[in-house]
């Protein structure tokens, strides 16, 4: 056992310092594996945070959101709905929500008008987001004036500015008292956007929603585990799709690899042949070239996920960030949560350093198996 | 089918064992045929050094069956989300037929790449490499069992869609459902518990005695193999049936893959890889004790095995030692 | 002490340029002697060699190591041998460059997992038999002819093997440093090494220090001749 260990040390030193001894060739390789785990890692890193996020707001909002239809179409919830579903078992809560959409005309921009549930807002004032806080340079006590869709100005006096943490969600987000909500939009009096519904057992979920069916056949549950799990799958769709974008970077990283390990210099062919000569069995050889591959590998994939790290967490995705992300014309300058999780590292693994170790594997038996008395022939 | 970048790797890991396997094969059938050790023609010269390559190839299949049934079991986890009613692992690889045969598969090709090294290393030792015939007609098998691999696995992902109603694992080895997995769940606790300490005793003993005795007997290696594989089975059910429960201290939560995740602090890898490490070990001394008769393995083979009978004592008291810490720091009361 | 029965060695069998390089080769080189094989190019007698060192197998024939059959053995037990028992100089004394003398010295040890601080002692000993200790840390490259020929003979010594065998050594020597390399296999042979050499070279045939001459021709040998009688 020690004897095998001590083995192994030698043949670390030994191409440890062959690697050292060809400098150029060693470090072209470092920088294109680097470069591929890097990109990778960039994207996977990023999705899977993006997905995080969504779950995490996600977490905070309804199990259940009703939705009123008319010919297939999204309406408003006429009076008595609230009431019409009443006490139903398994619900929590039930609350009737104001939200709607907002075209600023000044900015290009869409923004979320809503009336909040868990807060008292005066008439008048308005809570705004962190990104209409950048971009119009709003602070508490300012003034802000909407024109309305019917045409009148109404003007509001900023009282808070929401937490930067949730950002994705709330960026473009303005909330305001419900008189001033439904005076901004003519929005009639009894009627809600929707209905929200909490219900304490995820078990119960699917009943409810249902029930809610049964018992208002014009309206349409959307449970959040649905949402969830479309989320899941949008992202992880991009995510894919990028990787089979990808796929074409990953083969000419592959035909780099054989051709690197394939193409040994006169030199190395030379030094292979001596190694044999005095001594060295096949074994010996490719046992000596699997560290050099592990090491290689080891170290691009360390230097290539750190550097996507730092991008995706630091730099916020900054050179691939319009490719995958958003909707809105306000992008959300949102801190990603930084996460690391194992999956990700494995599927990393398997389209980096699998692709290097299967491109490499027959130039490596080739060249170990270089007859002995080679160098006795030249 | 659902696209993501983790079903992509698995396929691909799949993929690349299959076409590894599936390359060597006729260079497999030629040494087969023309395999001549006393021979110093340029043609055996040739054929000895090929069998490096696929020594190589061999370990880098039996790497990859492991790193892939950790990505899968994974990944079965992580999609859980997308199908109502599932809540970890089991409902995603039961979301369709194919979900719980490709796990299966996975894990028989890890063993048998497994045990192939553990004949690949014995008959390096002999001079005259007397098993090379039977180590390439082995590899010819593989070959569709790695098609199997990839079949499963492709099958199952094509089949996965979003919101399949499925059952979790607190559905599946809940007392209502009628599935052998199902009885293993509710076998009660005591018993297992029996099966459990019982067979892992038996596969310790038997191993400690054959590594202790140097291999001699053939038939004690035969019973170390033999035993191993029972007590990877007892195991499995004691991890499904009475483990898992002091783990996650809930009466009803049987999972054998919850262990893994991070909420439970990956204990379930300390219970795995020495279990796994065990289980290939044990069987390779039971499948290397039979090659003795051959002469020039006469010594080597029973040398072979009890090291491996050794490294399987080890990895199954190490197993037990650790399932026995988890269930008596457990705040769960099982059994009054 | 190394016998060779009925060996033949082919080259591109099976293949219009089909070519025995040996035809037919009985020998048993004398222990602890220094046995030359001799002939004009392409007699066979680096073909010869490399059977002889176990760096490659006879296509038929019989190799035997101190009685031992080693003829059909598979390449990674013939290493093992090779590395145990023998010692190798070649004629361009390949030597790894870019590495300095005393790892390329303890080159031969890695495969055998010797620690590294033992092989460093055998080495730095070797270094100073050959009068090189002040050059231990130089690279090999930046070695004069004659330093790198003794670096190579501490290489194919760090491993204690019983034979050395050498091809073509003095090709790139002058004839100072010839005759000192000749002292040097003398003082190896009368230490009990057995020493095997190829040479067309009269300086190295004709030396007081050989004990047997082989000579070939086409692959066959025709000739061997006892030159020295005095027993170490």
């Amino acid at each position: 056992m020690n004897r095998w260990i001590e083995k192994q040390r030698h043949l670390i030193d030994f191409t440890a310092s062959s690697l050292a001894r060809r400098k150029g060739k060693s470090l072209g390789l470092l920088v294109v594996y680097t470069l591929l785990v890097f990109v990778l890692a960039s994207v996977s890193l990023y999705t899977h945070a993006l997905r995080n996020e969504a779950t995490r707001v996600l977490a905070g909002t309804p199990e259940i959101v009703l939705q009123r239809l008319i010919a297939g179409r999204h309406d408003l919830v006429p009076p008595g709905y609230v009431e019409k579903i009443g006490r139903m078992r398994g619900v929590q809560k039930i609350e009737g929500r104001l939200w709607g959409y907002y075209y600023d005309s000044v900015l290009k921009a869409n923004y979320t008008f809503m009336v909040p549930a868990d807060r008292n807002i005066a008439e008048g004032e308005i809570t705004v987001g962190p990104a209409l806080e950048r971009s119009r340079g709003l602070a508490a006590g300012n003034g802000i004036s909407f024109r309305a869709y019917s045409g009148e100005l109404h003007t509001f006096i900023v009282t808070g500015v929401l937490a930067h943490e949730s950002e994705l969600v709330s960026a473009d987000l303005v909330l305001m008292s419900e008189a001033d909500f439904r005076r901004f939009f003519a929005y009639p009096e009894g009627h809600y956007t929707d209905i929200a519904l909490w219900v304490a057992n995820p078990q119960e979920v699917r009943n409810v929603g249902r029930k809610l069916i049964d018992a208002l056949p014009d309206s349409r549950p959307i449970l959040r585990e649905e949402v969830l799990r479309t989320y899941a799958s949008v992202f992880d769709w991009r995510e894919g799709m990028m990787l089979a974008l990808l796929s074409a970077a990953i083969l000419a990283f592959g035909i780099f690899a054989w051709e690197k390990a394939a193409g040994l210099s006169a030199e190395e062919k030379r030094e292979i042949g001596i190694l044999k000569a005095i001594g060295w069995e096949t074994g010996d050889v490719i046992a000596m070239k699997f560290w050099e591959g592990f090491l290689v590998s080891l170290l691009a994939f360390l230097l290539g996920y750190v550097a996507a790290y730092v991008h995706v967490f630091h730099f916020e995705f900054a050179l691939f960030a319009p490719v995958l992300q958003g909707w809105a014309v306000l992008y959300p300058s949102f801190a990603l949560t930084p996460r690391i999780d194992g999956v990700q590292v494995a599927t990393l693994f398997v389209f980096t350093v699998l692709p290097y170790t299967a491109a490499t594997l027959v130039p490596i038996w080739r060249a170990a198996t270089t007859d002995p008395d080679t160098v006795m022939r030249s | 089918m659902i696209f993501q970048p983790a079903i992509i790797a698995l396929l691909l890991a799949a993929g690349l064992s299959l076409a590894m396997l599936a390359a060597a094969s006729p260079f497999a059938v030629q040494l087969i045929r023309h395999w001549d050790i006393g021979s110093g023609s340029e043609r055996q010269l040739r054929l000895e050094r090929l069998t490096y390559l696929f020594s190589m190839m061999m370990a880098l299949v039996c790497g990859l069956q492991i790193l892939s049934t950790l990505l899968f079991v994974f990944n079965a986890d992580r999609m859980a989300v997308m199908f109502v009613g599932a809540m970890c692992a089991v409902g995603t690889l039961n979301a369709n037929a194919y979900g719980f045969p490709a796990l299966y598969a996975q894990l028989a090709l890890f063993f048998l790449a497994a045990v192939w090294l553990a004949i690949n290393r014995l008959d390096n030792q002999a001079r005259d490499y007397p098993l090379t015939r039977l180590k390439y007609a082995l590899l010819l098998v593989y070959a569709p069992l790695a098609a199997l691999v990839l079949y499963l696995q492709f099958k199952h992902f094509i089949h996965l869609e979003a919101d399949v109603i499925t059952s979790c694992c607190g559905s599946m080895f809940s007392e209502a459902a009628d599935t052998v997995a199902s009885e293993l769940g509710t076998m009660a606790p005591r018993r297992a518990i029996a099966l459990f300490y019982t067979a892992l005793g038996a596969a310790v003993l038997l191993a400690l005695w054959h590594w202790r005795g140097a291999g001699r007997r053939a038939w004690g290696g035969l019973a170390v193999g033999a035993s191993s594989v029972a007590a990877f089975f007892a195991a499995l059910i004691g991890i499904v049936a009475f483990v898992s429960l002091y783990i996650y201290e809930h009466p009803n939560h049987h999972c054998p893959f919850c262990i893994l995740k991070p909420e439970y602090g990956y204990q379930g890898y300390l219970l795995y890889v020495p279990l796994f490490t065990a289980a290939a070990a044990g069987l390779a001394a039971g499948v290397l004790t039979p090659f003795a008769r051959r002469p020039s393995l006469a010594t080597l083979a029973p040398r072979a095995s009890a090291r491996l009978a050794g490294i399987a004592a080890a990895g199954f008291a190490l197993f037990a030692a650790i399932a026995s810490v988890m269930v008596l720091r457990s705040n769960l009361i099982l059994i009054a | 002490m190394l016998e060779l029965a009925n060996i033949r060695k082919a080259f591109n069998q099976g293949r219009h340029n089909e070519y025995w390089a040996l035809k037919g080769i009985d020998l048993a080189i004398p222990p602890a002697r220094v046995s030359v094989l001799k002939g004009p190019s392409g007699s066979g007698k680096t073909t010869l060699l490399t059977i002889l060192g176990c760096l490659a197998r006879p296509t038929e024939g019989r190799v035997r190591l101190k009685g031992e059959d080693i003829s059909g053995l598979p390449e990674r037990f013939l290493t093992e041998i090779r590395r145990r028992s023998f010692g190798f100089i070649f004629q361009q004394f390949n030597l790894v460059r870019g590495l300095s003398a005393i790892d390329n010295i303890i080159l031969p040890g890695y495969p055998t997992g010797t620690p590294r601080a033992q092989l460093l002692q055998r080495a730095e000993a070797l270094l100073a038999d050959m009068q090189l200790a002040h050059r231990r840390d130089a690279k090999v490259e930046w070695l004069s002819g004659g330093e790198q020929q003794r670096v190579a003979i501490c290489r194919a010594l760090i491993n204690d093997p019983e034979i050395l065998v050498a091809d073509e050594p003095t090709a790139n020597l002058d004839s100072r440093l010839s005759a000192e390399f000749l002292a040097i296999l003398r003082r190896l042979a009368e230490a009990g090494r057995t020493v095997i050499l190829t040479s067309h070279d009269p300086l190295v045939v004709e030396s007081a220090v050989v004990d047997r001459v082989y000579s070939l021709r086409d692959g066959q040998l025709i000739d061997v001749r006892d030159v020295r009688r005095a027993a170490p």
